[in-house]
């Protein structure tokens, strides 16, 4: 068995650990809450300008644009969201088991795809398997601008415009509640989905179109796949926090039952200690009598 | 007199959602003065302000890009980003500007000196916004 001391030091240091795993804890629930309604109010901009693209593709007929037709595949684009640090649980592990797993299946060599990476983690992985990463940001604020990601978003729609990559999808964890988050692959560009799924629910508005519906395309569509791309982050970045709140939150239950069974260990050695050592005086008195 | 509902949302959430006479923009075409009851309409925004005149007061709105959807009563502006004169960091748009005008003097490739172009419009604009200067 152990000496007393050294239960006495494993107790304390994991008191230690008890105490910031549970400060982790806390900070994250606090950056949940605002991560969450970062997410709510992208929302009424997501939507609005979902219906403005349906309402002009159900309008008329004739309008066109490269975003919204589907080209024969040569190359694909990755955008795959994971977090700047760890200890979240299997947040980052399971966006990148997805992805990594996809992109093994579906491509035979380096030249089929482009990574572009958001989080420092996705980065590091990528790189790690001599993956190239095409284009990346880390160190993204944890209540993130659209400001702070508008350059990458900007450049990896442009590869598409220029006809680098032919699709291009985003790997993120969709945040369901705070205790369950799924990884969710979403098909950015073309968008040659989003007329037939809107068109049904949009109002029936028809609009004037200043200048035309292709120059109007034209501004909408980008600005429509860079904020599909922001939502995914900010999305994520309300999964992150929950996913470590939760992680922190075993933790510092584990932590508990650790120091409750280290206790029980150490009360057990001290009262043997006592025991041995009375043992030890009676029978050191009897002797001389 | 009637008036119109103008709401101005980003990414980032809604900005301003109150009710004014008119609205005067800069659209990719022209400028544009909106007064209740205009036909429903779509225009792409420039770099500009956005003049919202309302009862005695008025207000700008500096926008950077985005557009316009117009509907008999209710107007909503959709940006990437959309500042009230209030919420104008004055340094970092003067730093921006400085930034854009020696990137703009260096003359690299044409991309990143379309890139310092509109960065460079971005800050005026907030700038001139700030500034009251029209």
């Amino acid at each position: 068995m152990a000496s007393l001391r050294e239960i006495k030091g494993r107790i304390s240091s994991t008191k230690k650990t008890k105490q910031i795993t549970k400060a982790m804890q806390m900070v994250s629930a606090s950056k949940l809450n605002r991560a969450e309604e970062n997410a709510k109010s992208f929302v009424p901009y997501s939507e609005k300008i979902q219906e403005v693209v349906a309402s002009i593709a159900q309008g008329g007929g004739d309008a066109s644009h490269p975003m919204l037709e589907e080209r024969e595949v040569k190359r694909r684009g990755y955008v795959i969201v994971t977090s700047d640090r760890g200890l979240a649980g299997a947040y980052n592990a399971s966006i990148l088991r997805k992805a990594y797993q996809d992109i093994w299946n579906n491509h035979t060599s380096a030249d089929e795809y482009r990574i572009i990476a958001i989080g420092r983690i996705g980065r590091d992985f990528f790189r790690k398997r001599n993956m190239a990463v095409d284009k990346e940001i880390t160190g993204v604020a944890d209540q993130p601008d659209f400001e702070d990601i508008k350059e990458l978003a900007s450049e990896t729609v442009d590869l598409f415009t220029e006809e680098d990559i032919d699709e291009l999808y985003v790997y993120y964890s969709h945040y369901v509640s705070a205790i369950t988050q799924e990884v969710k692959k979403t098909k950015v560009l073309p968008l040659n989905d989003i007329s037939a799924e809107q068109a049904t629910k949009s109002s029936s508005a028809s609009y004037e179109y200043e200048p035309n519906q292709e120059e109007i395309l034209s501004v909408l569509l980008p600005q429509y796949a860079e904020s599909l791309i922001y939502g995914a982050l900010i999305d994520s970045k309300a999964s992150e926090h929950a996913a470590r709140m939760t992680a922190m939150k075993s933790a510092t239950d584990n932590a508990d039952d650790l120091i409750d069974d280290l206790s029980l260990t150490y009360n057990r050695a001290r009262q043997a200690a006592i025991t041995q050592e009375i043992t030890e005086i009676v029978g050191g008195a009897s002797a001389l009598e | 007199m009637s008036t119109l509902t103008v709401s101005v949302v980003t990414p980032d959430g809604p900005v301003l959602e109150e009710d004014f006479n008119m609205v005067s923009a800069k659209a990719e075409s022209g400028e544009l003065g909106i007064l209740p009851g205009h036909i429903p309409m779509v225009a792409p925004l420039t770099i500009s302000a956005v003049r919202l005149k309302g009862d005695g007061d008025s207000r700008r709105i500096a926008v950077s890009g985005g557009f316009l959807e117009v509907r008999p009563d209710k107007v909503t502006i959709l940006a990437q980003s959309a500042e009230l004169p209030s919420d104008i960091d004055v340094e970092r748009a003067r730093k921006a500007k400085e930034r854009a005008e020696r990137r703009l003097k260096e003359k690299q490739d044409d991309i990143d000196f379309r890139r310092a172009e509109l960065a460079l419009k971005r800050a005026m604009n907030r700038l001139d916004v700030y500034n009251n200067n029209f």
